[in-house]
């Protein structure tokens, strides 16, 4: 997980050169805020994946276990009134954001508590006084949607910033650059998170993409880009207050693109056989995100094992609730069918 | 509490499976995330992870079971802290039903309220709109349909701030057609925004910023390029506020012409009506003259949903009256009845009401008294001004310049046959364009494209006057 250097095949240097990622200096609190947040996604995924063997969950179901750092990292930089809009592997997104994870979890299920009203399931969960836009299924929509977004923030004359989250996969579709283009010559103020977990469903970066270096993406649009260790929560958190900062004032569109993993397959249908048990586990022992963030609370020495078990149950009693929540709520009355279509 | 581990579904089809492999035995203590089976689905091979911490205390259907249903019990964990001993088994039969598998969906069929409107979705009831009331003496102005659409889009931008136009030379060029001139000149570089050539891009960039409450106004060069942007306006303005619950706006305008201009191939020359048309969560407007044309536009910018707005190059310079008043509005989803008549009625919408209108005088000559009905909107659908007219006149000609399988025609066509089979004395009779590609040639394409003539020849049939 250490950045490449910033050099093209040929060994020429890269147009734009950021600054070398940093470390966020994390308070007490912030670091406990961190390890909740990302263990509430990991729980809630848990749960999800769990009732999906269930039955409970239908259609697709994508996971955000293992990439919990990426989100936390960046939400924990925005302010009120940024907007934020991602794909469709969206539950930890929504959860950071502030959504209720009983809303989210009766999403899932499809039930009349779900925050669509159980319209909109796993893929298309929205929270707009949140500022989260969405929840996506076409791969590669969020990115022009998510210019939109930066383009109202710019039109309305505010400092805030849009937020596009896509995957390595999203990365390939041709509308990611017609947006990067326009954000570059309106300067909007849009950071392009680029999610890489390595895998597009089974294919690898480097089957896919002819430059894998994918920070470098925006060069061609002069975007500046920077890699970062998405398994750190401070790393992504430093980097993303430098994008944040280059947005605000003015500067327009910045890209982040975040070495990331997911430690389950794409969907819950997928059993991921495109590589080793070894490359899975590796990441798990080695980089895990949350263990990486427990592990610095307990060398500050601020929380002690026993604490943070206690914050455990705390997360997973939350989730629990999320889950008799989600079961409980009444599926939708049949008149929703015809509601919502227009306004 | 013991914690029951059940047969996971692992694909939104799977009902059984085979548990393949045990990776755990009675005894092993798990942590949540460990893989403790591998289970053969209909698919793949899949590893089933523990979600919870504990020790294994009882393996209930052995490695090598094939069909085992999802549900079904197939382990047991002591949780932390609980004696293995402890766990009672025994009352832990393996299940086999799907016992906490959601109800399934009532059949919609059991509300006969909701069924009826199940059929008519498109259609909107039309009798509480009505056009507004052009007071007697109201001064009228000879416009073309370009400075109609135009005044329409500069009032509006005028009136609300949040209305901007965005589309490739709708600014510095003063428009490919000329349709937005002068408004870079008025509203700002801000407001009228020169787009690079890139349709799929500010397409959804204009949908993003309608999520927030804008009310963009999109212009395509021609409709032919949207197709490039149609997942946008499918997927991501006509769709989000059904997925959303309601919770996210789109008011958007994507506007621009429509259909065959003059000799420009097969690739700049299609009608996309009933494409746009066929989608929940989208208004589809296609108007004819300037004053619909002002009028509609107007209620489009105003519309909290997305509108396709189609528009017909060759129209453009035509010229009409249009009421000077202010804030000439028309409701949406109203049909306009442009000539009574008692013999047929002759439906049509865009450039082709042109021609039916000429088809009505010759028809007149003949001594059939046609209606002409403009329908305006294509979507919602003004069935119930069909209906009033097809009662009258007991005779139906839709003429379209769009190729014939799944029109607007056919629908119209299917519509009347379900809801006015009684006051038919003859079959719905569609005139269509020719079911080819636009050919360039001047002769080839004037005999693709609907002349005043071929409904003529349709009316008649219907009418048996031949």
């Amino acid at each position: 997980m250490t950045t490449k250097k910033s050099t093209t095949k040929s060994g020429a240097p890269a147009r734009r050169r950021t600054a070398k990622p940093q470390q966020y200096k994390a308070s007490n609190d912030e670091l406990l805020e961190f390890y909740e947040q990302m263990l509430m996604i990991r729980r809630f995924e848990e749960k999800a994946g769990q009732m999906y063997g269930m039955g409970l969950i239908g259609g697709f179901c994508h996971l955000y276990i293992g990439q919990e750092a990426v989100v936390v990292g960046i939400q924990s930089a925005l302010k009120k009134g940024d907007s934020v809009i991602t794909g469709y592997r969206e539950h930890g997104h929504m959860i950071v954001s502030g959504t209720d994870p009983k809303a989210v979890m009766a999403e899932l299920t499809g039930r009349s508590g779900g925050c669509s009203k159980g319209k909109g399931g796993s893929m298309h969960m929205f929270d707009p006084e949140n500022g989260f836009y969405g929840g996506h299924g076409i791969v590669g929509a969020q990115v022009s949607l998510g210019t939109g977004l930066a383009f109202a923030a710019k039109y309305r004359k505010t400092d805030n910033v849009s937020v596009a989250y896509f995957g390595d996969g999203a990365a390939n579709q041709g509308q990611v650059y017609e947006s990067f283009n326009m954000a570059r010559i309106w300067n909007l103020p849009v950071i392009y998170i680029i999610e890489n977990n390595q895998y597009a469903m089974g294919t690898s970066v480097s089957r896919s993409s002819s430059e894998v270096e994918l920070y470098r993406r925006g060069e061609s649009f002069r975007i500046p880009g920077k890699q970062v260790d998405g398994m750190n929560v401070l790393e992504v958190r430093a980097a993303m207050d430098e994008a944040v900062k280059h947005c605000r004032e003015g500067n327009g569109p910045f890209v982040l693109e975040m070495k990331t993993y997911r430690y389950r397959g794409h969907s819950m249908s997928d059993p991921a056989k495109y590589r080793s048990k070894e490359e899975v586990q590796k990441m798990r022992a080695e980089h895990d995100a949350i263990d990486q963030v427990k592990q610095r609370i307990l060398d500050a020495g601020f929380k002690d094992e026993a604490e943070l078990k206690e914050l455990d149950k705390k997360v997973k009693a939350i989730i629990a609730d999320a889950a008799t929540f989600a079961q409980e709520s009444p599926e939708p009355n049949l008149s929703e069918l015809y509601t919502d279509v227009l306004a | 509490m013991a914690i029951e581990i059940t047969m996971p579904a692992l694909s939104p089809t799977m009902e059984k499976g085979t548990l393949a492999k045990w990776l755990v035995k009675e005894g092993d203590t798990v942590e949540s995330g460990d893989v403790i089976a591998e289970i053969e689905t209909d698919k793949a091979t899949m590893e089933v992870e523990s979600i919870d911490d504990g020790t294994v205390a009882k393996i209930l259907v052995a490695e090598g079971t094939d069909d085992v249903p999802v549900g079904e019990l197939i382990a047991i964990l002591a949780e932390e802290g609980e004696d293995v001993k402890d766990v009672d088994t025994s009352s832990s039969k393996p299940k086999a039903e799907k016992e906490e598998a959601p109800a399934p969906l009532p059949a919609p069929k059991e509300d006969p309220d909701q069924q009826e409107t199940v059929f008519t979705g498109a259609a909107t009831s039309s009798k509480d709109l009505r056009d507004p009331e052009v007071p007697e003496g109201t001064n009228m102005v000879k416009l073309t349909v370009r400075e109609a659409l135009r005044d329409a889009m500069a009032e509006e931008m005028r009136k609300d701030g949040d209305v901007f136009v965005m589309g490739e030379e709708v600014a510095e060029y003063q428009g490919a057609y000329k349709v937005t001139q002068g408004l870079l000149d008025e509203f700002g570089p801000e407001r009228v925004i020169d787009t690079p050539i890139t349709e799929h891009g500010f397409a959804g960039l204009g949908a993003g910023a309608a999520f927030t409450g804008l009310k963009p106004v999109i212009e395509f060069m021609t409709f032919n390029f949207a197709m490039q942007a149609i997942d946008h306006i499918i997927n991501s303005a006509a769709k989000t506020r059904y997925m959303s619950g309601g919770l996210v706006q789109c008011p958007i305008v994507f506007r621009g012409p429509n259909g065959a201009a003059s000799r420009v191939g097969a690739q700049h020359s299609q009608n996309y009506a009933a494409w746009y048309a066929n989608v929940p969560g989208l208004k589809v407007i296609a108007p004819y003259d300037a004053a619909d044309c002002k009028g509609l536009l107007k209620a489009a910018i105003q519309d909290p949903n997305p509108v396709v707005f189609l528009e017909n190059e060759l129209m453009y310079g035509e010229s009409f009256e249009v009421p000077e008043l202010d804030d000439y509005t028309l409701p949406i989803g109203k049909a306009r009845i442009f000539r009574e008549g008692a013999d047929v009625t002759i439906v049509s919408y865009s450039i082709t009401v042109g021609e039916a209108l000429k088809a009505a005088d010759m028809l007149a000559e003949e001594g059939i008294n046609a209606e002409v009905i403009d329908l305006r909107t294509i979507r919602p659908l003004d069935l119930d001004t069909l209906i009033e007219s097809v009662k009258k006149t007991n005779r139906c000609v839709i003429a379209e310049e769009g190729w014939p399988q799944c029109s607007v025609a056919s629908d119209v066509s299917a519509q009347l046959m379900e809801q006015a089979f009684d006051w038919l004395d003859a079959p719905v009779t569609r005139v269509n364009s020719v079911d080819v590609p636009l050919p360039y040639a001047n002769n080839l394409e004037k005999a693709a494209v609907v002349s005043a003539a071929d409904i003529v020849k349709a009316a008649k049939a219907v009418c048996y006057a031949e």
